[in-house]
């Protein structure tokens, strides 16, 4: 069962996917991703130094943007399909199917995203160790950043104008992960890193919960 | 087919500030049918999911034995698969290896390679019901089965209700629609309007 809907999602999702198709499956966040990193020096200005102890920072707040651009896609349209009521008669729990969800949401953005870190901080000309920190960080921080999202499409998906909600939603959730895991490059150490990696995996081991109530929760309205 | 049986005791519902209905008891064993009737908005949609566990009562309480599989007026298949492969979703979560043969059932043997987007609201509601056939429940819940449906699709759905019953399921049907279900009981939800 857990294979199936996994493989569903991914098919969903990923980019290429075609499954659910026109509504999934681009590589969207990580051209948005890139763009960031391209745009961000033109911005700035050609300044190295200043580049250089910026960039990592940039490529932590593209991470997190590029990690929120599928959003709408995440729950809402199962919501409308009645997929999820066709689940709940089968005995699968919405906690098990937003458990799937961040997992099948982490895989089609975060590998890739780790990937293009690699030219991105080519980009902004950041140091070798710079780079290794960012993406130690970004490999402890982004499944956070993927309960995050699936955890505010579930309660954003039966609302009107969700997206703008989401948005707010997203900062009070997303700061810690971001204290830690971008603060890591100034210090220079893994500390904060694994403060990124804890709260993360904290917000990992909460959105199920907070996902599938506000699955059953948009049934009742 | 295992014994089964739904029932529900003293049953409520409520949307918003209004108590729909209340009072509602049913009693329904193996072979039964049940058709609900009630004018738009009288609650038979809230009924069905309160059946169906989707929904929780205001009041009273459900209680089933059985597995349960229901029609809504979402078809839950995924819009740009071919019909074969979003029926094989559901199909492959059921245990279920007979898609195409149920697709021939219910007249949809050539549209297998169509993705489903494509389809027809008569089409869909028939691949809906395909979905339902795979899943093998016990209990059928069917709300509003025959909209979309041409004569041919509303006499298919009839006999299927008519074999599923004889094989000992039970089917509950709500529909303003006349539908020809022989023997089924009728639960006229203007009677307990609150």
């Amino acid at each position: 069962m857990i294979g199936r809907l996994l493989l569903r999602d991914l098919q969903m999702l990923l980019p290429g996917g075609k499954g659910s198709g026109a509504r999934g499956g681009t590589m969207l966040p990580l051209l948005f991703f890139l763009a960031v990193a391209i745009l961000y020096p033109f911005a700035v200005g050609p300044d190295a130094p200043l580049l250089a102890r910026t960039g990592g920072g940039v490529i932590w707040i593209a991470a997190l943007l590029a990690a929120i651009l599928p959003l709408d896609r995440l729950i809402a349209p199962d919501l409308e399909l009645g997929v999820f009521d066709q689940l709940a008669l089968r005995g699968v729990s919405e906690e098990a199917v937003v458990a799937i969800r961040i997992l099948a949401h982490w895989l089609s953005f975060a590998p890739l995203l780790l990937l293009a870190t690699l030219p991105a901080a080519a980009l902004l000309g950041l140091g070798s160790e710079t780079v290794r920190l960012v993406m130690i960080g970004l490999l402890a921080g982004t499944p956070g950043l993927a309960a995050i999202g699936v955890m505010i499409a579930a309660l954003t998906a039966s609302l009107r104008g969700g997206a703008a909600l989401s948005g707010l939603m997203l900062i009070p959730l997303a700061i810690p992960i971001l204290i830690f895991g971008a603060g890591s490059l100034a210090r220079g150490d893994m500390n904060g890193i694994a403060y990124a990696g804890a709260f993360s995996l904290l917000l990992v081991a909460i959105a199920p919960f907070a996902g599938g109530a506000a699955i059953r929760a948009a049934r009742e309205g | 087919m295992q014994d089964c049986s739904i029932s529900t005791t003293d049953l409520a519902c409520r949307r918003g500030d209004s108590v729909l209905f209340r009072g509602v008891e049913l009693e329904l064993q193996s072979g039964d049918a049940l058709q609900v009737t009630g004018t738009n908005g009288i609650g038979k949609t809230s009924l069905m999911r309160i059946l169906a566990g989707l929904l929780r009562p205001f009041d009273g309480a459900v209680s089933a034995k059985g597995t349960l599989a229901m029609i809504d007026e979402r078809p839950a298949l995924d819009p740009q698969l071919p019909l074969q492969k979003a029926l094989q979703f559901w199909g492959g979560l059921d245990g279920c290896n007979n898609v195409q043969q149920n697709c021939d059932v219910m007249g949809l043997g050539e549209l297998l390679d169509v993705p489903f987007r494509y389809l027809s609201t008569g089409q869909r509601k028939r691949a809906a019901f395909v979905r339902m056939l795979n899943q093998g429940a016990n209990i059928w819940l069917l709300d509003e089965p025959l909209n979309g449906l041409d004569g041919d699709g509303i006499a298919k759905v009839e006999a299927l209700i008519a074999l599923h019953c004889g094989g000992g399921g039970i089917c509950v049907v709500a529909s303003h629609q006349p539908i020809d279900l022989p023997d089924a009981k009728v639960l006229a939800l203007r009677d307990y309007a609150a």
